[in-house]
């Protein structure tokens, strides 16, 4: 048989293993059968960018990955984000420039700008934009989402403004 | 938006991937998944069986060939867009990448995603079309070479009987110098292109045109190369007036209509689009080549 | 130290920032299902016998109910919530539909399984035998003679029709130096909250209690309807709004869904989860779109106006579900800031067999606003004036407030602008944006080619009405300070907002404040969260209820300490002599007196419990202003408008925090960008939906959007204790206006005059081609 099949992987930094129908998808796996409901579905086709996780240290759409195509991979979500009760700079800079109003496009924006201060560590405004092309608000004007990064970036080169 | 029942297959070859789609009932190949997996999702397209070509290592390299470069056809679209080897022997390919959708699909889509889905406005297959790429397809009957002029069948629809699989790509190198455009008109960055052109000059030691090619993209069924408007460039001193009277031939691609866009509009974008990427061409010609 | 008035960081924040949130989807009960809805792929249709046997035969199917299978009561329609004389046919949606279907996407039968995927594989195998009826589709049309009908039954497809109007408006006309007139189109589309609407109901036989947890905007609404269909009882039902991602409006409605998986959950006698997915949002969440104005402007040989007149043609969708509001606040909102001497508009509202429209941020306000601001234009261009001096020469003056506006709003009290200073507003929106030095650096880039324009739109809100909104706020032995609202947020932050408000009052910091909000067991009445209102009379009912809680603890511990209540002050939840803290008691030591001593009779003139619960009843409206400028590029080749600049001068009376409000403008006017130049709700002729996609749908991105340069004025209302109006909803409502205005102030050498929106690339190509031919 080939509808079910056993995956094992790494979600945030923790081994995991489970047999799961082939035709989950990987957002569905995180929520309902990890129970890391931080991941959030907005569209289920790709676009919003909701559900946006880091699958080896690179963003993608976990509605448009399935479960079994994370098998042996590495996937950070929304909830290992954190130490303990300690938020990092990014979360903490979206506290402090209001960048976020529901929350609900919160996990995804989170994943993206952690990739892209990963990759370009002190983005300009524009590029910020850029990168956040892919992931739709509809709550903030994402003015407070591109203050957030450009803030974090600044924290972590140590140039806390 | 639940994508519907199907059985699972990961070969590790692609041998064995080849098999798997010579022998199974109503087969999908899965690449990147950007598009197919939306379109599952919508149940627009319901396979029986799935073949995921994602742990296919073969499919994944970039062979530098001196003249060629050689793509597999899971090479994702951010590798490339990193590759320096794109960047300083290709930079048209690199410039149309950057176009194509998010960073985040981009991560996991791949070349050979996007010339085996062949949505009619996507960035890469004109771009390949301007490079005249050859695409290898395999089968279990054995392999074949495709121009890309003779890729797009129709809406949506590659060369590719159903038992075959796009494997790899190969470009032939334009000489250090030339200079590439690629410039679209989309409605918002990443959205896929209402017109785009695709343009590379290479210029004599005089200055004049020494070898050209264009192609537009989100006019027609698939990418149209603009054979008229090189003719017209080739041999000449590039100027203006020049670049403007050749972008007219784009405005007779027969052109689409959808929700986004008349075939009229489409075609008007695409002379101004020519223009642009003439002009963004010469530049990096004139500038040495290199971005 | 006041916490109103300050950026307080939103207590809201920490735990959607670690994924901590709870929305209706992250709820998982023991022994929960899942239901997919079977929705109708025509716009218009006779429905007949429905075959279930196959989806039934599938392994992990427990139940296909369709309207035949609903409890009698509600095999019934939703009721119509706000009835008016004008309504012609009150028809209203089905819980699931009976013998017809109007619109492509309306529910025809409820699909439960183990997982929502099971339950689409069984949605695809079920049988409906349509009898397809040509469907009414653009609303123009739909007025013609002969038209399809959107309902068999109905001769023509008038839903309503009334007019507003006073003073006589024909004399002004018949007296104008000049007379201009314009026909304008707007398309709004869709709320479209990145979370689709979500419920889940479990039934619990012991009790014989149903809980329906649902991200609505009106709880109360949703129980009420509920029990107003079923004839249950309301301490029978209890509906819980939990975290809700976003709502815009779309999410105020008492859905027919919300009734029918409330009745799977009962006759299955286990919890019942629905979670919309996008397709069906764009299918069967209400939207808010089209309407046409034929207007009118009568003005004087000094630009001042004389009256406005002319029809509005509304498109109602399929049904009525929340009567003609959208239509009656477009046609009280025209007059905006500007003195109008006399008014006449006719409203026609049709029907069509498209979902219904409901409103969506803004709700039928942006559409006034276009239709005015654009007249407001066309008088500055043909008399050759500056559109803000035009604007100038005839807003109400600060002077003459509060003005009668000589209209009745939607709450049926007359249209009285409370506050505000229409004349500074406007100054303070131009200096930011540098409007005076624009006309330079204008020239500057046409001499390079390049086409720059500004635009000003103006604008008033009626926001915060009533009836009431209420709060309970108590102090608990154990010293916590719980303030508990009816309304339920969707990400504005009412938790921060309430918390800082109750802290200011208890003189405690907004974290020792834990406010709650959505839950209808928690209060036993409320209206909702819409139409900004929730600050004016939730805070307002919160500000209250703690004000008495304070009395309280004055009047308890003035006793107990044998101060008088003057010398106490109330400082970190602790009550003390004045300059002396340690003489004093903790709240929680005066909750033990005011709770009550077993067999102890109550102290003299102590009411039971430290707690109040407040409804604040706003006499009236309170009415919000602001002015917008923006500066825009029109690329003359591909038709694309950029934006370059965009400012707002912001009046929501007294600012609780600065901080929220400049994000609810900053997301307003992204919306309102949206509407301006992305997003189109398309249907074909035959009512077809044809953007149902991300794809197709535009919603505005990041990079496309514009820093929002903001500035802000307090008028404070005289009408709330607070002196506060909303803001939710002012960023929205002149952008569209404010866009087309800098859009034609741009292509000025072509005389171009935009007249709808959106404002397509391919629409603006056109008309300046059209221009250049003329």
């Amino acid at each position: 048989m080939t509808d079910r099949m056993t995956i094992s992987l790494t979600v945030n930094g923790d081994a995991v293993s489970r047999e799961v129908s082939v035709r989950m998808t990987l957002a569905d796996f995180l929520r309902h059968e990890l129970g890391l409901t931080g991941t959030h579905l907005g569209c289920e086709h790709g676009v919003c960018g909701a559900c946006t996780i880091l699958m080896n240290g690179r963003t993608a759409r976990s509605c448009l990955t399935l479960a079994v195509q994370a098998d042996g991979q590495s996937i950070d979500t929304v909830e290992g984000m954190a130490d303990g009760d300690d938020l990092s700079p990014l979360q903490q800079a979206f506290i402090d420039q209001h960048g976020l109003q529901c929350g609900f496009c919160t996990p995804g924006m989170l994943a993206t700008i952690t990739e892209l201060l990963n990759t370009n560590p002190d983005p300009t405004e524009h590029e910020v934009r850029e990168w956040l092309s892919g992931n739709a608000c509809r709550c903030t004007g994402y003015q407070g989402i591109v203050d957030a990064a450009l803030a974090a970036a600044k924290t972590l080169q140590g140039k806390v403004p | 938006m639940k994508p519907p029942p199907f059985s699972y297959h990961r070969p590790d070859s692609v041998d064995e991937a080849l098999g798997l789609l010579a022998t199974l009932d109503d087969p999908k190949i899965l690449a990147g998944g950007q598009s197919l997996m939306p379109m599952m999702n919508f149940r627009y397209v319901m396979p029986a069986n799935l073949i995921d070509i994602n742990r296919i290592d073969d499919l994944s390299r970039t062979e530098n060939g001196g003249e060629t470069l050689r793509i597999g056809a899971m090479v994702r679209q951010r590798d490339l867009e990193f590759s320096d080897l794109v960047k300083a022997r290709c930079p048209l390919l690199h410039a149309a990448l950057l176009n194509v959708g998010h960073v985040q699909t981009r991560n996991r889509g791949t070349i050979g995603g996007s010339l085996s889905h062949l949505d009619p406005a996507a960035e890469l297959p004109a771009a390949l079309m301007a490079l005249d790429a050859t695409l290898h397809v395999g089968s279990k009957r054995g392999t074949r070479d495709v121009a890309i002029t003779d890729w797009s069948m129709g809406y949506m629809t590659p060369n590719l009987e159903m038992d075959e699989m796009l494997t790899a790509i190969t470009i032939p190198l334009w000489p250090a110098g030339h200079g590439a455009g690629f410039v679209e008109f989309a409605r918002r960055h990443g959205d896929f292109a209402m017109a785009g052109t695709a343009a590379m000059l290479a210029l004599s030691p005089s200055g004049t045109i020494e070898r050209v090619a264009l192609a537009v993209t989100g006019v027609d069924i698939g990418p149209v190369r603009l054979h008229d408007a090189e003719a017209m460039l080739a041999g000449q001193t590039p100027s203006e007036a020049l670049f403007a009277d050749a972008a007219q031939t784009a405005g007779a691609v027969p052109g689409l209509d959808d929700v986004h866009a008349s075939k009229a509009y489409r075609r008007k974008l695409a002379i101004v689009m020519t223009k642009r990427a003439l002009a963004q061409a010469l530049a990096q010609a004139q500038g040495g080549g290199d971005d | 130290m006041s916490w109103v008035g300050s950026a307080v960081k939103r207590v809201e924040d920490p735990a959607l920032l670690q994924g901590k949130g709870q929305f209706v989807d992250d709820i998982h009960l023991p022994n929960m299902v899942e239901a997919a809805i079977l929705r109708s792929p025509y716009a218009h249709a006779k429905v007949g016998a429905i075959d279930a046997s196959e989806a039934l035969a599938l392994p992990g199917v427990h139940a296909v109910i369709a309207h035949a299978d609903l409890p009698t009561e509600l095999q019934a329609q939703i009721p119509l919530l706000v009835p008016n004389p004008a309504i012609h046919y009150p028809v209203m949606q089905y819980v699931l539909a009976k013998d017809a279907v109007r619109f492509a996407g309306e529910a025809i039968a409820v699909v439960v399984a183990d997982d929502r995927y099971i339950a689409e594989d069984a949605a695809e195998r079920i049988i409906v035998d349509f009898d397809p009826l040509p469907a009414a589709g653009d609303f123009r049309a739909a007025l013609e003679p002969g038209a399809p009908t959107a309902h068999a039954e109905r001769d023509d497809n008038v839903a309503a029709a009334f007019s507003q109007a006073y003073g006589d408006v024909d004399a002004a006309f018949a007296n104008a130096a000049h007379v201009f007139r314009e026909e304008l189109f707007q398309h709004r589309g869709a709320g479209h909250p990145i979370e689709c609407r979500t419920m889940l109901a479990a039934h619990d036989p012991v009790t014989d209690t149903l809980t329906i947890w649902a991200n609505t905007q009106a709880p109360h609404r949703l129980r009420d309807v509920y029990c107003r269909m079923t004839g249950a009882a309301d301490n029978q039902v209890r509906v819980i709004s939990p975290d809700t991602g976003g709502g815009f409006g779309s999410k105020v409605q008492a859905y027919p869904e919300h009734m029918a998986i409330a009745a799977a959950a009962t006759q299955l006698g286990r919890p019942v989860k629905y979670i919309e997915d996008r397709r069906e949002h764009f299918l069967a969440t209400h939207q808010e779109r089209d309407q046409l104005w034929d207007l009118e402007i009568a003005v004087d040989a000094d630009a001042k106006i004389l009256g406005v007149r002319g029809k509005l043609l509304h498109d109602s969708g399929a049904y009525l579900p929340w009567g003609i509001i959208t239509p009656f606040i477009s046609a009280s909102t025209t007059p905006g800031p500007y003195v109008l001497p006399t008014y006449k508009l006719d409203v026609t509202c049709i029907f069509t067999n498209k979902v219904a429209t409901t409103p969506v941020r803004g709700a039928g306000r942006p559409q006034a606003t276009f239709a005015m601001e654009r007249l407001m234009d066309r008088v500055a261009r043909e008399l050759d004036l500056d559109p803000a001096e035009v604007r100038r020469r005839n807003y109400v003056p600060a002077a003459a407030m509060p003005y009668a506006v000589g209209l009745t709003f939607r709450d049926g009290s007359p249209v009285v602008y409370d506050s505000g200073d229409y004349p500074a507003c406007q100054a303070k929106a131009l200096d930011l944006a540098d409007y005076d030095t624009f006309r330079a650096k204008q020239e500057a880039a046409r001499s390079e080619g390049r086409y720059i324009g500004i635009g000003v739109a103006s604008y008033v809100e009626g926001t915060g009405l009533g009836p009431f909104e209420g709060a309970t706020v108590k102090v608990t032995p154990g010293g916590h300070v719980i303030a508990q609202i009816g309304a339920s947020a969707q990400g504005q932050g009412h938790r921060t907002m309430l918390a800082q408000i109750v802290a200011d009052r208890l003189g405690v910091t907004p974290e020792d404040v834990t406010v709650t909000g959505g839950n209808s067991a928690d209060l036993a009445h409320g209206i909702g969260t819409f139409a900004s209102r929730v600050t004016a009379n939730a805070g307002s009912s919160a500000h209250v209820a703690a004000s008495n809680v304070r009395e309280k603890i004055l009047k308890i511990a003035a006793n107990l300490l044998e101060a008088s209540e003057e010398d106490l002050d109330l400082e970190g939840g602790r009550v003390f002599v004045k300059g002396v803290p340690e003489m004093g008691k903790s709240f929680g030591e005066i909750a033990v007196v005011a709770n009550g001593m077993p067999g102890f009779s109550m102290p003299d003139g102590i009411s039971v419990g430290l707690d109040d619960t407040t409804y604040f009843k706003p006499e009236r409206s309170t009415y919000a202003n602001g002015c917008h400028v923006a500066e825009v590029e029109v690329d003359i080749e591909t038709g694309n408008v950029a934006i370059l600049r965009y400012v707002t001068a912001h009046d929501c009376g007294t600012i609780i925090n600065p901080m929220m409000v400049e994000g609810q403008v900053a997301g307003g006017v992204v919306h309102g960008i949206g509407n301006a130049l992305f997003e189109w709700m398309r249907y074909d002729e035959g009512a077809q939906p044809t953007t149902v996609n991300f794809g197709e749908y535009l919603l505005p991105m990041a990079t496309e959007m514009p820093t929002i340069e903001q500035t802000h004025i307090e008028s404070p209302t005289p009408l709330n204790p607070l002196g506060v109006k909303g803001a939710g909803e002012g960023g929205t409502i002149p952008a569209a206006a404010v866009i087309a205005s800098a859009i034609d102030d741009a292509l000025r050498p072509f005389g171009v005059k935009i007249t709808q929106v959106p404002v397509t690339p391919e629409y603006l190509l056109d008309l300046i081609a059209q221009r250049r031919n003329d």
